[in-house]
């Protein structure tokens, strides 16, 4: 069964509109990623399903129950805000008790359940602290206490980790996706960071100008991404502008024809995407080999310790970015300038 | 020290500016405390005509002043219209304040402007534009408004309202507008999250814009000028009238117990709230 159920929804603002048709089911106990540049329309969304502001259109179900029209008090839903939105004025426990007692729960219940809630995200012994006393991973947790503590029927959260620092911010995603699953709790992340969302989500969303993109698990995201804007947005792509020259053959502009591999092939193709890490580098010694290789310049070399950057020109002057891993210590050094054979796998390309 | 701390720019904190910023400021406060030092002073002189060196000190000025029917008429004349000034200012000016703070609609700025214009306009035009409206009510209605209490308190409403605006609003620009989307997320109705997270936050402000609007009343001399009448004065305004005829320290004295009131209104209002932040 479906927990959150989203038919066309629609925000306009006047006559510009932020969230365009957006259709969505997230079934019970599900992690999904909304991911998207910033004004894609990610927030305004996770807002609708808030009920903090008001869909134009469409409609919004929790369960069978339709909330579309709901004030956010009526829904039952948990959101951690990019920037906590803790009570100043309240402790800890004040703050995690909150949602309890706007639901009449007993003195003697509130008391256990924000222990136990605390206990989860390791701040127990802070209770009674006032939230500027405590360092901003700290404030994150008590956050997601307070959303978690009245077991809501969704959780959503907006972009939580985005005021951690990046070391912070694995730990507290790993512990948040911990909690998540252990709680059964039907989730929606809001980020910007395609790592965030790669990592944690069972699905991802992937938003641009107010429109679904693409629906699908991390894998299916990156390896088979559904548009240009996806295959671009995702992870670094090198890609060829040119059109389709007969069955499996796909001509760039700047000159090159490539094959098509094995990937589906839309018939009006106008884009041949390759991931940095299929392009292999070999220098130009043996003879090219077939459709998939090319012969090039190496221009930028960056070292990054686990893999190294890249940056070849083809002889019609295309760049093309490799990432080669730096799993063999004795491999023959590539500099700036060294003429090399770039190839990849047949099923590597993907057209749009 | 590492220095990079410091608030001002580093040509500020440089020593070289010291004797500059540090003299700027005596001369400032010499300025606005001699004369009010030089009343409190004068208000325990014995002698009758006001001159230096004084012969002796006395406290008879304070209870002359008290004896005065006027004085003490117009004091608590000032203290009712105070009160009611800073209850009529709280009760238009926190609904205001909180609908401006928060809204975007169209007319909010022209309602702010001319929520604040009682600054702008001078006292004095205020008072005679008010005077004239007050007789052509009578006129219409019959009804005495002018140089009336009725009269005064609406004269002083419009004093203190500013000032409760824009301390309220002060306190709402530094609140988290999510904090009530929070509150009202875990299933707090829109009244139960303004009692229990928005007001408690913005309380500060709202007495410090009480204590404000109740001086602000207090002090006012050019918008009750006109609006006074027998039996029904302002003290700031009896002070100048005594002044016509007289110049004794009983009048350092009134002066010396206003400064007083207002001093305390000032030095509370500051303990609830920054006064620079409304500025």
């Amino acid at each position: 069964m479906s927990s959150i159920l989203i038919r066309d929804l629609v925000k306009r603002h006047g006559a510009q509109v932020t969230v365009d048709r957006v259709s969505l089911e997230i079934g019970q106990g599900e992690f999904v990623a909304f991911l998207g540049p910033s004004g894609c329309g990610k927030t305004t969304t996770l807002r609708m399903i808030a009920g903090l502001t008001e869909a134009s259109a469409g409609s919004i179900h929790f369960g069978t129950r339709e909330v579309t029209n709901l004030p956010p008090y009526l829904r039952d839903a948990g959101l951690v805000f990019q920037g906590y939105a803790l009570f100043p004025h309240m402790s800890v426990a004040e703050n995690v008790a909150f949602g309890l007692q706007m639901r009449k729960v007993d003195r003697a219940e509130v008391r256990r359940r924000v222990d136990e809630a605390l206990s989860l995200v390791k701040l127990a012994h802070l209770a009674g602290r006032l939230p500027k006393e405590l360092s901003g991973g700290q404030q994150q947790r008590v956050a997601l206490a307070r959303a978690i503590v009245y077991k809501p029927e969704v959780l959503l959260l907006d972009e939580p980790l985005s005021a951690l620092d990046a070391k912070l911010r694995t730990e507290v995603r790993t512990e948040l996706r911990r909690l998540q699953s252990a709680l059964g709790l039907t989730t929606i992340f809001v980020t910007h960071d395609q790592d965030e969302a790669l990592s944690v989500a069972d699905r991802i969303v992937v938003m641009s100008a107010g429109r679904v993109e693409q629906v699908g698990t991390p894998r299916e995201i990156y390896q088979r991404p559904a548009t240009r804007f996806v295959a671009e947005f995702i992870g670094l792509t090198n890609l060829f502008p040119g059109g389709l020259e007969g069955p499996g053959r796909f001509r760039c502009e700047s000159g090159e024809c490539f094959s098509t591999g094995s990937t589906d092939v839309p018939p009006n193709a106008s884009v041949l995407a390759i991931r940095p890490e299929h392009v292999s580098l070999l220098r130009d010694d043996p003879a090219p080999g077939g459709a998939c290789a090319l012969a090039a310049t190496v221009e930028d070399v960056i070292y990054r310790g686990a893999l190294t950057e890249f940056v070849v020109r083809t002889a019609s002057g295309a760049k093309l970015a490799a990432h080669l891993q730096n799993t063999d210590l004795g491999r023959d050094e590539l500099r700036p300038g060294d003429r090399v054979i770039a190839s990849w796998p047949a099923d590597a390309p993907m057209l749009f | 020290m590492t220095g990079s701390r410091s608030p001002f720019p580093r040509s500020w904190s440089d020593r070289s500016f010291w004797p500059v910023i540090v003299g700027g400021c005596v001369a400032a406060f010499v300025m606005v405390l001699s004369p009010l030092a030089a009343i409190i002073w004068v208000s325990f002189f014995e002698n009758k005509i006001i001159s230096f060196p004084p012969t002796g000190y006395t406290f008879d000025w304070y209870r002359a002043a008290a004896a005065m029917p006027q004085f003490r008429d117009g004091f608590f004349t000032s203290l009712e219209l105070g009160l009611v000034a800073m209850l009529v200012s709280l009760v238009i000016g926190v609904p205001a304040a909180l609908v401006l703070a928060r809204g975007r609609f169209p007319g909010r700025e022209a309602i702010q402007s001319l929520l604040l214009a009682p600054l702008i306009v001078p006292g004095i035009v205020a008072g005679a534009a008010l005077y004239m409206f007050l007789i052509e009510v009578e006129l219409a209605s019959g009804v005495q408004v002018a140089m009336t209490f009725t009269g005064l308190a609406i004269a002083h409403s419009l004093i203190a309202l500013p000032w409760t605006v824009r301390l309220v609003t002060a306190s709402l620009v530094g609140l988290d507008p999510q904090l009530k989307e929070a509150a009202l997320t875990m299933g707090a109705r829109e009244f139960t999250a303004f009692r229990l997270v928005t007001w408690p936050l913005i309380r500060p402000g709202v007495v410090a814009g009480a204590l404000f609007a109740f001086i602000a009343s207090f002090v006012d001399l050019e918008k009750s000028l006109f609006l006074v009448g027998p039996g029904m004065t302002t003290l700031p305004i009896v002070i100048v009238n005594y002044l016509e005829w007289s110049i004794d320290p009983t009048i350092a004295a009134v002066a010396t117990v206003q400064i007083a009131i207002i001093s305390a209104g000032l030095v509370l209002t500051d303990r609830y709230f920054k006064l620079a932040r409304a500025f």
